[in-house]
């Protein structure tokens, strides 16, 4: 069979699913409705696989596969900024390369993971099917997100995942906490989506199309003929215009207010939306519009310092929260922050593998989470955990080998990734040691915090209450099996990535071809940049001595009966508010736009109320009167004038009246006469 | 051999006493043969000038008069019939639908 040409199924597989179960889930039995939503994504896998290997096959050169399903849109006559003139067309057309290959194993095979343990995890939930449909209907999204071979397939799919997110975070939509999070998650989302939007506008304008591979031959072509060169404002234009949508939707600073939000969700929700896949679909459209970045060397830099002080600033937050789900989201808003720190460097290798890695230790964590909230019956606050360890000894295990993954240690796939960041945040041309000292610290940050939470929940004294306590129980093999299969994941995804002084980097060598540079000089660039290999190897020992201070901290902190979390948050307590009230943002967010954007509505209901209807009103009321009036000049002035017409002639004949007696005698006799007077004119001339 | 004036003359008193008859009356059946009687003087005064002056159309007319009077006693007779079962009376008086 040949997959290459089938790849167009992949996202309709989980689209019938999405149909059958949206449609009919209701009078479904459950295991018939979860089974068929795992088993639609099990068979995109197999469908992704086969392309996959297929694609692997050809000459380096030949893996861009193009599958166009029919001309979408064929519309009117356009003109480019630079005066060639051009149509408006977009194919329905879908793309194989190594980048969307790696993009596409990711999402169906880490999502069937999630399909298989959702099984398991909302069994009790009302509205399994409703569940199943909406995972189903994000599964095609994301897969018409980064299977689509132009911007605009991109743009639904990104639309579709929005929606998908929307529906998911407010799945227990009479909670108000839940749908006030995902209308938030929402409207943060359109901001990131305006720019997005303006970004693909923009590259119209530009190159008169929005397939990738054209936009992609143009640029090249128009460096070759010296019609473009590096940081041409229009380029920078387009790449901060995508930036901001990637903002969005990956969860950056300013936009990544809505993803600690987003985890009102069921938690395999956060597990494959707000961890794994579409939260990743920032950094793969980035990764996708590199040959843009890489004309816009300001726009990476803006790219690398916004990543920077995001995996800061969230993972500063992450250091003290509370609630499990929530130290996983800042983890992810700051690992997310590490994948575009790669990216504004120019290491547009090294956030896709980041992108991999975190993919699988990160769904781990959260399918983990998932695993204890489900044995403490609902119970996320990790003050009332503690001792879990034998109680729940697969999720234990499972979660420390992902904690483990995350926190850096060598050997598991955090490593390797974190490390080829880390190394090309310093080496690489785009790079600065500020940017890597950045990295390193949050290096240790997340160290500490993921320490922390594996502490705090599987250690120490048990503070769970009396009653929850004699239910605790592991979760099924529906649920462990895929934690099992992500744990393994995240030991050896790694290896994919080795670093230079430890052998082939295969992965890199594999998504050579999507980011091969589009000018010599920054081709040239990239070969200088390669240091010795003792220098990275030290660079990989400090950051893995940072991670063990984290743990180090964590261990003596939370590990052995200690005071100093206390002691530390009395003494420095303003810092400490802070950090547990995130800094204040939502706050700030509230005052600067959300309770002005409010005041704008209020204003213009006032508005409403008053001027318009009030306009309205008034006019209904004038016509009344106006009505009124023009209804007593109808009937005294309009029909006074007929009647008094009518009446006065009535009246004014009644003489002749009398002669029209009725009565045909009468008659008879005037025409006597008659004849008489004709007849006696004749005889005698005159009357 | 009588003179044509006392044909006229008894065709001008036949024809007064049928529209004295006819303005007089009250009985519609009496009206319509008074107008018969006025048909009938109008008939000998077309066959007196017939023969006075020797021409056979006056003759010819007065078949045609009779005929018409035949028809128009039937078509009489049966709007008096009509307008007996209507208005259950004879009397001319009583019926004045054509005033205004």
């Amino acid at each position: 069979m040949n997959f290459l040409d089938l790849i167009w199924l992949i996202p309709l597989f989980p689209a019938a699913g999405f149909v059958i179960n949206g449609l009919f889930g209701k009078r479904m039995p459950k295991a018939a409705v979860g089974t068929l939503a795992a088993g639609a994504v099990l068979i995109a896998f197999v469908f992704a696989a086969g392309a996959v290997y297929q694609l692997s096959q050809l000459p380096e050169h030949e893996r861009t596969h193009v599958v166009k399903v029919y001309e979408w849109i064929n519309a009117g006559p356009a003109v480019t900024t630079s005066g060639e003139e051009t149509r408006f067309v977009v194919d329905w057309g879908f793309q194989l390369d190594p980048l969307s290959s790696v993009m596409v194993l990711v999402v169906t095979g880490i999502g069937f993971l999630i399909h298989v343990y959702s099984n398991g995890y909302m069994w009790e939930e009302d509205g399994f099917y409703r569940f199943f449909a909406y995972l189903n209907l994000f599964m095609f999204s994301m897969l018409t997100l980064i299977l689509g071979s132009n911007y605009l397939m991109m743009f639904i799919g990104w639309e579709g995942v929005g929606l998908c997110s929307y529906l998911l975070i407010g799945y227990y939509f009479h909670k108000k906490s839940a749908g006030d999070a995902a209308k938030k998650a929402f409207v943060v989302n359109r901001v990131g989506d305006w720019g997005l939007a303006t970004g693909i506008l923009l590259i119209f304008a530009t190159f008169g199309s929005l397939d990738f591979n054209t936009v992609g031959e143009a640029i090249k072509e128009g460096v070759a003929a010296g019609q473009y060169t590096v940081s041409q404002p229009i380029f920078i234009g387009i790449a901060l215009a995508l930036f901001v949508g990637a903002c969005g939707k990956s969860a950056q600073i300013p936009l990544y207010v809505w993803l600690p939000d987003a985890m009102e969700g069921p938690t395999p929700v956060s597990a494959l939306i707000h961890a794994a896949t579409m939260v990743t679909a920032g950094v793969y459209m980035v990764a996708r519009s590199n040959w843009i970045y890489q004309m816009a060397p300001e726009a990476l830099a803006v790219v690398a310092i916004v990543g920077a002080l995001t995996a800061l600033f969230a993972a500063s937050i992450g250091l003290v929260q509370n609630d499990i789900k929530r130290v996983l989201a800042y983890s992810t808003v700051s690992q997310l922050g590490y994948m575009f720190l790669a990216l504004g460097v120019g290491a547009f290798a090294a956030g896709v593998f980041h992108l991999m890695t975190h993919a699988f230790f990160k769904a781990l964590l959260f399918l983990g989470s998932g695993s204890v909230i489900h044995a403490m019956h609902h119970e996320q606050d990790m003050r009332r955990m503690g001792a879990l360890k034998n109680k729940i000894p697969i999720t234990f295990l499972t979660m420390a080998i992902g904690t483990l993954a995350i926190a850096g240690t060598p050997g598991l796939a955090g490593f390797f990734s974190k490390d080829e960041i880390l190394w090309q945040a310093f080496s690489s041309e785009h790079g600065h040691p500020v940017l890597w000292l950045i990295g390193a610290i949050v290096a240790g940050m997340t160290s500490f915090y993921m320490f922390r939470l594996l502490f705090m929940t599987f250690y120490g004294e048990s503070r769970v209450d009396h009653h929850t306590a004699q239910h605790i129980h592991e979760s099924p093999k529906v649920m462990t099996v895929p934690l099992m299969v992500l744990a393994v994941g995240s030991v050896v995804a790694g290896y994919l990535g080795l670093p230079k002084w430890l052998g082939p980097n295969f992965f890199e060598h594999w998504l050579e071809p999507v980011f091969e540079s589009v000018t010599p000089a920054v081709a040239a660039g990239e070969e200088a940049a390669h240091h010795s290999a003792s220098l990275e190897i030290g660079m990989a020992a400090v950051s893995v001595a940072i991670a063990v201070i984290g743990f180090l901290v964590a261990y003596t902190t939370y590990y052995k009966k200690s005071d100093r979390a206390e002691r530390v948050a009395t003494q420095f307590r303003g810092l400490y508010q802070a950090l547990l009230n995130k800094w204040y943002v939502d706050e700030l967010y509230d005052g600067l736009f959300v309770n002005r954007a409010k005041d704008l509505g209020r204003g213009l209901w006032r508005f409403d109320g008053k001027i318009v209807d009030g306009l309205v009103n008034n006019t209904a009321v004038s016509t009344v009167k106006g009505a009124l009036g023009s209804g007593w000049w109808d009937r005294y002035i309009v029909d006074g004038l007929v009647k008094f017409v009518g009446g006065f002639v009535k009246t004014a004949s009644w003489p002749i009246r009398l002669s029209e007696t009725g009565y045909t005698q009468n008659y008879a006799l005037v025409m006597v006469f008659g004849v008489l007077l004709v007849v006696g004119y004749v005889l005698w001339g005159t009357l | 051999m009588v003179p044509i004036q006392h044909y006229l003359i008894l065709g001008a008193a036949l024809f007064t006493i049928g529209v004295v008859g006819v303005l007089t009356r009250r009985n519609i059946m009496v009206i319509l043969m008074s107008i018969e009687l006025m048909m009938n003087a109008v008939n000998i005064n077309l066959i007196a000038f017939s023969w006075r002056l020797g021409h056979v159309a006056g003759q010819v007319f007065a078949i045609f008069v009779i005929t018409v009077a035949a028809a128009e006693a039937a078509v009489g007779l049966g709007i008096v019939i009509a307008m007996f079962r209507n208005k259950e009376t004879m009397n001319i008086n009583e019926i004045d639908l054509m005033k205004w």
